[in-house]
C-alpha cells in the first residue's frame, strides 16, 4: 500500500513537525517562533493530503498559513519595537513547564501504546484503499440538514466569523 | 513497512507537549498564542487521523476539523484585537504585567 516515497515523504515531514514544534516554543525571538509555527502548519496540511484530504489540506494553507500567519505577523510588528531584545523564558516557570510538558507526555504515550482505543490492535491499522472524498461529496454534506449533513453548524459559523469581525474591530478600535 | 495510524498520532503527541511547554514558559502573550495554536493544530491532525484509519468510509473528522479551523481563525483575530489593545493600555505584552481586567 505505502510506497516508498510515500514513507521517505512521512519522515521527512515528521522530522520536520518535531523540531520545528520545539523550535517554536524555545526560540527566544518572537517572530522566529512564528515563522517556525508556520512551517509546522505547512507540515500538518502536507500530512492531510497524504491520508487523502486534499480540501483540507488546502483548507489548512489557505486559512492557517495564509491568513492567521498574517494576523501573528501583524500584530508582533505592532506590538515590538525594532531590534529590542527580550527574555521571554524565566527560569522558576521553565522548570514547571518541563515538569507538566513531561507529565503530559508520559501520559500521552502511555495511552497510545498501552490502550488500544477502540478495538485489539486498531493502533496498527493501516490505511485501506478507501473511497476519496470528492468536493461533491463534501458539498451535499455542507448544504443538507439530515444525518451526516451539517448546514446549521455551517450557517452557525459564518454567523461566528460575522460576530468576530465586529468584536475584533471594536475591541481593536481607537476609543 | 506500512504506515500504521501510531506513526502519524506520535509527532501529534510532541506537537501537544511542545505547546503545553511553551503555554506554561512563554512571558510574551503572542508567544503563548502560538503555543495554543500548536495545541489547536494537533487536536486537528488526531480527528483526521481517527477518522482516515478507523472510520475510513465517513468525513465526520475532517467536518470537526474544518470547523475547527474556523473557530481557530475567529479565536485568534479576537486574541489579537485583544492584544493590541492591552498594549495600547500598558505599552507592553508581558503577561506578568496585565494585572487588572479594566483599564
Amino acid at each position: 500500500m505505502d510506497t516508498v516515497g510515500n514513507i521517505v515523504l512521512y519522515f521527512i515531514i515528521a522530522i520536520a513537525l518535531v523540531v520545528f514544534s520545539i523550535k517554536a516554543v524555545t526560540s527566544k525571538k518572537i517572530l522566529r517562533a512564528a515563522t517556525y509555527l508556520l512551517f509546522v502548519l505547512i507540515g500538518t496540511a502536507i500530512f492531510y493530503f497524504q491520508l487523502g484530504y486534499q480540501f483540507l489540506g488546502a483548507v489548512q494553507i489557505a486559512v492557517y498559513a495564509g491568513g492567521i500567519m498574517v494576523l501573528f505577523v501583524f500584530a508582533i510588528l505592532l506590538t515590538h519595537k525594532p531590534n529590542e531584545k527580550e527574555a521571554l523564558l524565566c527560569n522558576h516557570r521553565k522548570t514547571w513547564g518541563i515538569v507538566v510538558a513531561v507529565a503530559a507526555a508520559i501520559v500521552l504515550f502511555f495511552a497510545v501504546f498501552y490502550m488500544p482505543i477502540v478495538h485489539g490492535n486498531s493502533l496498527m491499522a493501516c490505511l485501506q484503499a478507501s473511497n476519496t472524498i470528492t468536493m461533491h461529496d463534501i458539498g451535499v454534506a455542507f448544504t443538507g440538514g439530515e444525518r451526516f449533513q451539517y448546514l446549521l453548524p455551517f450557517e452557525a459559523i459564518s454567523v461566528l466569523l460575522l460576530a468576530c469581525i465586529i468584536g475584533g474591530v471594536t475591541i481593536a478600535r481607537k476609543s | 513497512m506500512d504506515l500504521s495510524m501510531l506513526w502519524y498520532l506520535v509527532p501529534s503527541i510532541i506537537m501537544l507537549v511542545c505547546g503545553i511547554y511553551g503555554f506554561m514558559t512563554r512571558k510574551n502573550l503572542i508567544a503563548i498564542l502560538i503555543s495554543l495554536e500548536l495545541m489547536l493544530n494537533s487536536a486537528d491532525l488526531n480527528f483526521v487521523i481517527f477518522n482516515r484509519y478507523l472510520f475510513p468510509n465517513s468525513m465526520e473528522g475532517m467536518v470537526f476539523t474544518l470547523f475547527a479551523v474556523a473557530l481557530a481563525a475567529a479565536e485568534t483575530a479576537v486574541a489579537i484585537a485583544i492584544i493590541i489593545n492591552i498594549y495600547r493600555s500598558i505599552g507592553s505584552t508581558d503577561i506578568n504585567e496585565v494585572k487588572q481586567m479594566k483599564f
